[in-house]
C-alpha cells in the first residue's frame, strides 16, 4: 500500500446529531420506506389482477352449469313420430319430436293461435333440442307411442336467461289494495283503493330522468359535431340538435313532474299486473289508477283483494332485451304452473359445438385439443430431448453448434402467429396436408414448443453432475452408454417437468391454430388426427365472438375448464419437481 | 378429400404396423444371433466386440432403413401419380390456355374425382357420373401403389434384415455402428430448430416477394390508409396502432415488473417469496385467449362505462371507444409483467453481492444501494428484459384480436380503437381466402415485418444478456 493518508472530504467535524443531519436521515429512511412500498404495491397489483380475473370468470361461468327446463306430460302421437307406423330406431329418430313438444306446451296457452305469436312462443322460448328427452324415452320403449309421457323440455337460451335473472331485473310483489278491472281482454283499466302504483310511477319517472341524461349526452355530441360539419350539412344537423334538445326537455319535464300519470314506453321499465288468472301490461300509470293491454286473458273481471293480485316490474326496458313482455308473461305463467325446474347442466361436457347456446358443449374442442396435444407430444418430446442431448453432450464447440444455439434461443421468442404463417405456407399450401386438422395443429405447436423443451432439457442434463458421467466412463461405458444409461434417467424428471410446462403452454395457444383453419364451426366430435377439428382455446375464441348473451357464460365455463386443465398440468409439473428434485 | 385422407391414414397405419413388426423381428433375430456367438460356441463373452443387444439394434436398423426410404418415396410420389392417372382418364374438356386458370381448373377437377372416388368406395351414387372412369382409375391407381409400397417395403426390409443378420460376427463393431446411427439421429433432431427458422424465413419471404410484385412495397410501408376491402394497403395505421398498444403495455409491465423483481430479490423474505413467486407464475401460465376474453368482455366495457359516466356527469367529451387501445394495452401489460419480472429478477440476482456490501459499507440504505449500485450494474440486463417484453407485446395476437379494433385509425389517443399488425394478419387469413390475392399476400408481408422486427429485438436483447453474463461470470 502507499503512504497516502485518508483525507476527509469535509473539513472539520460532522455533527450527526444536529437537527439538520437528523432531518436528512429521516428523509432518507422515508425514501427507503416508500421504495419498499412501491415493490409491494407492484406485487399486490399483480395479485389483485389475478383475483379480479379469476373471480370475474367464475362469476360469469356459474350460470352455464345450470339450465331451466319444463317438465310436461307429452303425448307422442304415431302420426307425429312414427312415419308409416314403423317404430324402429331410424324412423323414430326422424320423427317430428319438436311438434310433440309444441302440442304439449300449447295446451297451456289455448289463446295463442296466430302465426307470429306461435313463433314467438314455440321458436323463441323452447329449445330446438327440446324433443331429445321424449325422443330417447320413446326410442327406449316404443310402446309409449300414443300414451301420455312425462318428459323434460329444454328451454331456449333466452328463456333460461330470463329465469336466471340475466335478461332483466325482476321484482314481484303483492298488490295492497282492492282493485277492479274494466274487462278481460284487449285494453283494460285498473283502479286500486290505495296508491298501489306509486312505487312503480316513481320508478318510471326515475327511468325517464336517466333517459333524459342520455339524450343530453347525445345532444352534446351532436353540438360538438356541429363545429366541424361541412357547410351544406350544417342546416340538417342544426335541426337535429334542436330536435334532440326538445326531446331532452320533454323527458326532463316528464321525469320531474309530480302526481298525475305517466306513459310507459321503450325507455322505461315494464310493469305487468297478474290478476284473475291473466296478465296485463300497463301502458299508463298513475298512483291509484292504471291502464294497459292484456297479455294473457283474464278469467273474470271481478274485483281482487289485497294479496290476490301481483305487480311485476321488469326493470330493463323492453327495447333493450331480447324477450318481449308477452314472452316474459308466458314464461311467468309456466313458472306459476310449477312446470319450470332448475337443474345442473351436464351438456357442456357431453356435446359438441352448436349454434344454439343451450345445446353447445366443449366436447368437440376438448377432443380436438387432446388429439392436437397427442401429435405435439409425440413429436416434440423425442425431438426436443434428442436435440438437447446432442447439444449438451456430444456437440463440438464450433460455429455451427453456436448458430444452432442462438437460433433456438431466438426461435423461443418468435411470435406464435408467425408459426401459424409457417404452418399455412408450408404444411397446408406446400405439402397439401388436411386443413383444420389436429395433425397440422399438432405439428405447428410442436415446432412452437420445441425451443422451450430443448432449453429446459438442456438445463436438466446440465444439472446432472459430471461425476456420474465420469464414473460410467471409468467403468468402461461408451460415451453414449454413459449418457443414455446414466445421465438421461437422472435428468428425466427435470425434462418431464419442462415438457409438461411446454405442453401446458401449447394447450393454451390459439393464434397459430387460427392460421391453419382450426376455427371452423364443427358439429362433430373429431376422432382422428386428420379430421377437421377445433381446439379448446379456439372454441373459447369462437364463442366469445358470438352475439348471444348465453354464450358468454359458456365461454367463461370453457375458460374455467381450460384453466383447470392447465392447473392440473402445472401442479403435476411442480409435484414432479418436488418429488424427484435432487441436489447434488 | 376427407375420404382420401382417411383411407390414406389407414394405409399409413397398416404400413407402420408392418414396419414395427419388421423392427421387432429383426431385433429379436439379431440379438439371438449375437448371443449365439458365445453361447456354447466355445468363445469367451469378452472376446465378442459388441453386446447382443447392439447386434439386434443394428439388424433392426438395416431392416427399417429401406422401409422408411420406401415410405418416403411413396408419400412424395404416390399422390402425384394417382392424380395424373386420374386426370388423364377424365373426359377431356376444352383446354384453357392460360396456365394459372388451367391449374385451378385441374385442381377443381381433381377434387371432383376424389369425391367421386370416395362415393364409389362407399357404393353411393356419383354426383358426376361422367367422372366414373376417372374415379375408378384413381382408386385402382391408389390401391396398386399401396400394394407396391407394401411389397417393396416388405421385400427390401426383409433383404436389409437378412443382410444385417449375416454380417454379425465376433469382430463386428455393431455398437460403434449403431452409436453412429444414433448420433446421426441426434444431429438431425437438433437441426429441426434451424429448419423451422429456415421454413419461417422461406414462407414469409417468398410470399412477401410475391406481394411486392403485385403491390408497391414502399406505399405498403408508408401508406396511411388501410382498407383491405378496397385493396388500399397502407400499413402505417397498423404500425402506429401496434406501437400505441405496446407503449401502453410496456408502461404498465415495465415499472410493475421491475419493482416486483426488485422487491422479490432484495427485500422479500423466503416465506414471502414462496407465496409471491407462484402468483407471477400463474400470471405467466394464463393463456392469452383468456386475457383476451377478460379484456374484451370486462375491462373494455368497464373503461367505456367509466368514460361515459365521466362524459355524463362532468361534461367531458372523452368518447371512449368500446374497443379502446387502453383496455387491450392494459391487459397486455399485465400479461407481460411476469416476463419483465422474471428476467429482471435473474439479472438483479446476478449482480455480485460484493457490490452491495461495498455500498452498505459506505453507509448507504438499501434503496440507495439498489438505485445507485445494483440497477446501474444490472442495467444492460434490464434493458434487454424490456426489449424482450416489447417483442412479446408486438407479437401478441389473441388479446388484440379480441379486444382491439379492426379499423385502421391513425391516432395516438389511447381511448380510441386502433388495430395492430397481428389483428390484421388474423383478419386477412382467417375465413375464405384465395391464396394468390394481394390481400392474403399482404398478411404474409405483415408477418414478414413482424418476424424481422421481433427477431432484431430478440437478437440484440439476447446478445446484451450474453455479454452481461460474461461480465460477472
Amino acid at each position: 500500500m502507499t503512504d497516502a493518508t485518508f483525507q476527509p472530504a469535509v473539513s472539520g467535524k460532522v455533527d450527526f446529531t444536529s437537527p439538520k443531519a437528523q432531518a436528512h436521515l429521516r428523509k432518507r429512511y422515508a425514501v427507503e420506506k416508500r421504495f419498499k412500498a412501491y415493490g409491494l404495491t407492484a406485487i399486490g397489483f399483480a395479485a389483485l389482477f389475478i383475483l379480479f380475473l379469476v373471480s370475474d370468470i367464475v362469476i360469469k361461468a356459474v350460470p352455464a352449469f345450470t339450465e331451466h327446463r319444463l317438465t310436461l306430460t307429452l303425448t307422442p302421437t304415431a302420426e307425429r313420430v312414427a312415419a308409416g307406423g314403423k317404430t324402429d330406431r331410424d324412423t323414430l329418430m326422424q320423427g317430428d319430436w319438436i311438434a310433440v313438444v309444441r302440442d304439449g306446451v300449447g295446451q297451456f296457452f289455448p289463446q295463442v293461435t296466430n302465426r307470429t305469436q306461435r313463433s314467438k312462443l314455440y321458436n323463441e322460448l323452447i329449445s330446438i333440442g327440446a324433443g331429445e328427452d321424449i325422443r330417447d324415452t320413446v326410442i327406449a320403449d316404443p310402446s309409449l307411442i300414443g300414451k301420455p309421457v312425462r318428459a323434460n323440455v329444454l328451454l331456449s337460451d333466452d328463456a333460461d336467461l330470463y329465469f336466471k335473472g340475466r335478461m332483466t331485473g325482476r321484482n314481484e310483489r303483492n298488490g295492497g289494495g282492492l282493485v277492479g278491472v274494466s274487462g278481460t281482454s284487449d285494453t283494460v283499466s285498473i283502479t286500486s283503493g290505495i296508491n298501489d302504483f306509486a312505487a312503480e310511477l316513481a320508478r318510471v319517472r326515475s327511468d325517464l330522468q336517466v333517459a333524459a341524461r342520455l339524450a343530453q349526452l347525445e345532444a352534446t355530441r351532436l353540438r360538438t359535431a356541429l363545429e366541424t360539419v361541412v357547410p351544406d350539412r350544417r342546416a340538417a344537423l342544426e335541426e337535429q340538435v334542436n330536435r334532440q334538445i326538445g326531446i331532452v326537455a320533454d323527458l326532463e319535464k316528464r321525469g320531474r313532474s309530480v302526481g298525475g300519470s305517466e306513459t310507459l314506453g321503450d325507455n322505461t321499465a315494464s310493469v305487468l299486473v297478474k290478476i284473475n288468472g291473466g296478465v296485463i301490461k300497463l301502458t299508463e300509470i298513475g298512483n291509484e289508477k292504471a291502464s294497459g293491454t292484456v297479455l294473457i286473458p283474464l278469467k273474470t273481471a271481478t274485483e281482487a283483494k289485497a294479496g290476490e293480485w301481483q305487480i311485476l316490474t321488469l326493470t330493463t326496458p323492453e327495447a333493450s332485451r331480447k324477450l318481449s313482455d308477452q314472452q316474459a308473461a308466458w314464461l311467468d305463467r309456466m313458472k306459476d304452473e310449477g312446470l319450470v325446474s332448475k337443474t345442473v347442466a351436464t351438456r357442456i361436457f357431453t356435446s359438441g359445438d352448436s349454434r344454439e347456446p343451450e345445446l353447445a358443449g366443449i366436447l368437440g374442442g376438448l377432443a380436438g385439443s387432446a388429439l392436437t396435444m397427442l401429435v405435439t407430444l409425440s413429436l416434440c418430446l423425442p425431438i426436443g430431448v434428442f436435440a438437447a442431448i446432442y447439444l449438451e453432450e456430444f456437440a463440438p464447440k464450433n460455429r455451427l453448434t453456436d448458430l444452432i444455439e442462438v437460433n433456438i434461443n431466438n426461435l423461443a421468442a418468435v411470435p406464435s402467429i408467425v408459426f401459424g404463417l409457417l404452418g399455412l405456407a408450408i404444411f397446408l399450401n406446400t405439402f397439401d396436408m388436411p386443413r383444420s386438422s389436429p395433425l397440422v395443429g399438432g405439428l405447428v405447436l410442436a415446432l412452437l414448443v420445441l425451443p422451450t423443451i430443448i432449453i429446459s432439457a438442456r438445463a436438466a442434463l446440465r444439472a446432472v453432475p459430471p461425476s456420474i458421467r465420469e464414473a460410467a466412463l471409468g467403468l468402461g461405458a461408451s460415451h453414449q452408454q454413459a449418457v443414455f444409461h446414466h445421465v438421461l434417467p437422472l435428468a428425466m424428471p427435470g425434462i418431464l417437468t419442462g415438457t409438461i410446462i411446454g405442453m401446458a403452454h401449447a394447450l393454451g395457444e390459439t393464434a397459430p391454430l387460427l392460421m391453419i383453419g382450426m376455427v371452423a364451426f364443427i358439429l362433430e366430435v373429431p376422432s382422428s388426427v386428420t379430421q377437421s377439428a377445433t381446439a379448446l382455446p379456439v372454441q373459447i375464441f369462437l364463442w366469445s365472438d358470438l352475439p348471444e348473451q348465453a354464450f358468454q357464460a359458456k365461454t367463461a365455463a370453457a375458460i374455467l375448464i381450460l384453466l383447470v386443465f392447465l392447473f392440473i398440468m402445472n401442479g403435476a409439473a411442480i409435484l414432479l419437481r418436488k418429488r424427484f428434485e435432487r441436489r447434488w | 378429400m376427407a375420404h382420401w385422407q382417411q383411407s390414406g391414414a389407414i394405409m399409413l397405419s397398416i404400413y407402420l404396423i408392418l414396419m414395427l413388426a419388421g423392427i421387432i423381428a429383426a431385433f429379436v433375430l439379431g440379438r439371438r444371433r449375437g448371443a449365439a456367438l458365445y453361447d456354447g460356441a466355445g468363445i469367451a463373452r469378452a472376446d465378442v466386440h459388441s453386446l447382443p443387444i447392439y447386434h439386434g439394434l443394428m439388424t433392426a436398423t438395416f431392416a427399417v432403413a429401406p422401409m422408411i426410404l420406401a415410405l418416403a418415396l411413396w408419400t412424395s410420389f404416390a399422390p402425384g401419380l394417382s392424380k395424373s392417372a386420374a386426370i388423364s382418364a377424365a373426359p377431356v374438356k376444352e383446354i384453357t390456355v392460360e396456365p394459372a386458370r388451367r391449374q385451378l381448373e385441374e385442381q377443381a377437377l381433381y377434387r371432383d374425382i376424389q369425391l367421386s372416388a370416395s362415393l364409389l368406395n362407399q357404393g353411393r351414387p356419383l354426383t358426376r357420373p361422367d367422372l366414373q372412369p376417372a374415379a375408378e382409375t384413381y382408386n385402382t391407381s391408389k390401391s396398386r401403389l399401396f400394394w407396391a409400397l407394401l411389397l417393396a417395403g416388405g421385400v427390401f426390409g426383409a433383404a436389409g434384415g437378412v443382410f444385417g443378420l449375416r454380417r454379425i460376427s465376433v469382430n463386428l463393431r455393431s455398437r460403434n455402428a449403431f452409436e453412429n446411427v444414433v448420433l446421426g439421429v441426434l444431429i438431425a433432431c437438433s437441426t429441426v430448430a434451424v429448419l423451422t427458422t429456415i421454413g419461417i424465413l422461406f414462407s414469409v419471404l417468398y410470399e412477401t416477394l410475391q406481394f411486392a410484385a403485385r403491390y408497391p412495397f414502399w406505399s405498403f410501408l408508408t401508406g396511411t390508409v388501410w382498407s383491405p376491402s378496397s385493396l388500399t394497403l397502407g400499413a402505417l395505421p397498423l404500425f402506429a396502432g401496434t406501437i400505441l398498444i405496446t407503449l401502453i403495455a410496456i408502461s404498465i409491465a415495465g415499472p410493475v415488473g421491475l419493482f416486483a423483481a426488485i422487491y422479490m430479490s432484495e427485500y422479500a423474505s423466503q416465506r414471502f417469496r414462496d407465496v409471491a413467486k407462484p402468483i407471477l407464475e400463474v400470471l405467466a401460465g394464463i393463456p392469452t385467449v383468456v386475457f383476451g376474453f377478460f379484456a374484451a368482455l370486462t375491462v373494455a366495457p368497464l373503461f367505456k362505462g367509466f368514460g361515459d359516466w365521466l362524459d355524463l356527469t362532468l361534461g367531458t367529451n372523452l368518447g371512449v371507444a368500446s374497443e379502446s387501445a387502453l383496455a387491450a394495452g392494459l391487459v397486455m401489460g399485465v400479461m407481460i409483467i411476469p416476463f419483465v419480472s422474471s428476467l429482471s429478477d435473474d439479472v438483479i440476482n446476478a449482480v455480485p453481492q460484493s457490490l452491495r456490501d461495498g455500498s452498505y459499507g459506505m453507509g448507504a440504505t438499501k434503496s440507495e444501494t439498489i438505485k445507485k449500485v445494483v440497477l446501474p450494474a444490472a442495467l444492460p440486463g434490464i434493458v434487454s428484459a424490456m426489449m424482450l417484453a416489447v417483442s412479446r407485446a408486438v407479437g401478441e395476437t389473441m388479446i388484440v384480436v379480441m379486444a382491439a379494433g379492426l379499423a385502421g385509425n391513425l391516432t395516438w389517443n389511447p381511448l380510441q380503437a386502433v388495430t395492430t399488425i397481428t389483428v390484421q394478419i388474423k383478419t386477412l387469413l382467417v375465413g375464405d381466402q384465395e391464396f394468390d390475392s394481394p390481400k392474403t399476400l399482404a398478411a404474409f408481408a405483415l408477418g414478414f415485418v413482424l418476424f424481422f422486427f421481433t427477431l432484431a429485438l430478440n437478437m440484440v436483447a439476447l446478445r446484451i444478456v450474453r455479454k452481461y453474463r460474461e461480465q460477472y461470470d
